[in-house]
């Protein structure tokens, strides 16, 4: 009998140390990002760092505001774009679509998760920077490139998440509006949306998230350049790649500098996410 | 002025099938531009010759190699801790601060950019531990990026097995150690392995992660200590360094056609899931 309890202590004990692991993961991740680059920040100093508008590794400059403004354009650009046409898919998901499409469309999304960054990056590259340079002008490395690419990789984060908290929805709502002579619109517009209002802004915070994340297709269609965007039309450059293009030859200071730069991009992301995170256990 | 319902319900149906239908055109549209360009590059050649003239000539085996051994160090590191993780927080716990804490340290490292990962892996694996820019510290990194979905998916695969199974192996005598190994893992597998799946469909597309721990060298791996180049690695420098487009086209064919395999899998997988669970 006791031998029988202790094995089972065993697997308990185990299993708790496994289910630390996300926990540990972050821990480090977090402890390391910083070491690296807090000691930049402290001797550029948090201001200069933050709003310098220079951004010049071989002269010891290094403001990165110019990249916050890129990283601000492009995902604002993008979720002009891209979430309407999201919410529009998720209500066609829940409510329009007949079941045998749905089957087919909610893989297709799920696809559309799946496809490496770098070949929405390459795709942008040879289709929508030539349509904006020949249409709009400018370089077509551009912002409004980015924001079309990052609209597009950002749809099936707000697709999925905004259609399941619609389907969460108890059927009653959705009866009721019928029953009080409710058009299927009316019902969605005014019952539904808002009911499931929480889930579809968690689903768009999400959906921001990943945009400010994304790094490798951004890289491709942006141009990159350090200086401050006057318009859509201009090349800029956002935190993550200002990290995935130096990163290749970054050494010193300079390395130190690409760390600090990816604190600024973790405590964006972190407080994205907890925001997202509250707003699902809000309802 | 209110517009009419019913013209308002037939606008607003326009436009929501219009949307849906704009997204399936681009979806396969991309697909499609890059399968046409790619697969005729494919040859046999092509998938089993090393790299030669840095991509130019010569085929991508050592980039095939580079992406399936470190997809497979992930999988290897990621699963047990995802899977146990799933099930102490379903079978041996019940919800607390701690389960709060698990769950949202797994949510935000699901929020955590690749490029973050990256960073993190360089300096940790790379630098600190001295693995060196390598398959090993590539695929932990990766480890660690695909653990939330491994968790997530396969706590969700756990909730799904009917409470019923559980009392009745309690009833009998069952341990809840036997009652794991015996009733509850073998009903949620389809579940969990739709979460592995994702997880190496996430492995095989990254490319920011990876380049910065598993390094781009073209020659071949020989032990999970060399450095790699994986096959998105290796398309993202043949496009962007402009070296060779019929290459990255054809690279990128063969990125899609795994990425379109592994989604088949886990989708017959799901619906074999759901199917028996109903």
């Amino acid at each position: 009998m006791k031998l029988k309890k202790f094995g089972e202590r065993i697997p308990q004990s185990l299993f708790f140390l496994i289910a630390l692991s996300a926990l540990s993961a972050l821990a480090l991740i977090t402890i390391f990002i910083f070491i690296e680059g807090v000691p930049l920040i402290a001797k550029v100093g948090f201001f200069n760092f933050i709003f310098g508008m220079k951004w010049a590794p071989s002269l010891g400059q290094y403001g990165i505001f110019p990249m916050i403004v890129g990283t601000v354009l492009v995902t604002v650009g993008a979720v002009i774009i891209g979430v309407p046409i999201a919410l529009c898919c998720s209500i066609f998901l829940a409510e329009f679509a007949p079941r045998q499409l749905s089957m087919l469309v909610r893989p297709a999304i799920q696809l559309l998760a799946g496809i490496p960054s770098v070949v929405y990056g390459f795709w942008g590259l040879i289709f929508i920077v030539p349509a904006i340079r020949n249409y709009l002008g400018g370089p077509g490395l551009s912002i409004l490139a980015g924001s079309i690419i990052l609209a597009i990789m950002i749809l099936p984060t707000v697709i999925s998440i905004s259609e399941v908290s619609i389907l969460a929805l108890p059927p009653l709502l959705k009866e009721g509006a019928f029953a009080l002579g409710a058009t299927h619109w009316q019902t969605i517009r005014s019952v539904l949306l808002p009911a499931a209002k929480s889930g579809i802004l968690a689903s768009i915070i999400l959906g921001i998230g990943r945009a400010v994340g994304e790094t490798m297709a951004v890289i491709m269609v942006l141009g990159n350049a350090v200086a401050l965007p006057s318009s859509i039309l201009d090349p800029a450059r956002t935190l993550t790649t200002n990290i995935g293009i130096e990163m290749g030859y970054a050494s010193g200071e300079h390395q130190q500098a690409l760390f600090a730069t990816g604190i600024v991009l973790l405590v964006i992301i972190m407080i994205l996410n907890a925001s997202a995170q509250y707003a699902i256990r809000r309802k | 002025m209110r517009l009419n319902p019913r013209i308002s319900q037939k606008i607003a149906k326009t436009v929501i099938w219009f949307a849906a239908i704009v997204v399936l055109v681009l979806l396969f549209s991309i697909i499609i531009y890059i399968l046409s360009k790619g697969i005729p590059n494919i040859t046999w050649q092509f998938l089993t010759e090393i790299p030669s003239d840095m991509g130019r000539s010569g085929g991508i085996l050592s980039c095939i190699v580079g992406t399936l051994s470190v997809t497979l160090v992930a999988t290897v590191v990621a699963t047990p801790l995802g899977v146990g993780t799933a099930f102490y927080l379903t079978e041996y716990t019940h919800e607390s601060i701690v389960t709060k804490i698990i769950r949202f340290s797994a949510e935000s490292l699901a929020g955590i950019p690749s490029i973050v990962y990256g960073l993190f892996g360089f300096i940790f694996f790379v630098i600190y531990l001295k693995l060196g820019w390598s398959i090993l510290s590539g695929g932990l990194t990766l480890a660690m990026m695909i653990l939330p979905t491994i968790i997530r998916t396969s706590e969700e695969a756990i909730h799904t097995v009917h409470p019923m199974y559980r009392e009745v192996s309690f009833s009998l005598g069952g341990t809840k150690w036997q009652t794991m190994i015996k009733i509850l893992i073998p009903s949620a597998l389809p579940g969990i392995a739709t979460g592995i799946i994702l997880g190496i469909g996430r492995c095989v597309a990254e490319t920011a992660a990876v380049i910065l721990t598993a390094g781009s060298a073209l020659q071949m791996p020989v032990s999970i200590f060399s450095p790699a180049r994986t096959m998105a690695v290796h398309f993202y420098i043949l496009a962007r360094e402009g070296i060779s487009l019929e290459k990255a086209f054809a690279t990128a064919a063969l990125l899609i056609i795994l990425i379109l395999i592994i989604n088949i899998g886990a989708n017959i997988l799901v619906n074999r899931f759901v199917a028996k669970s109903h």
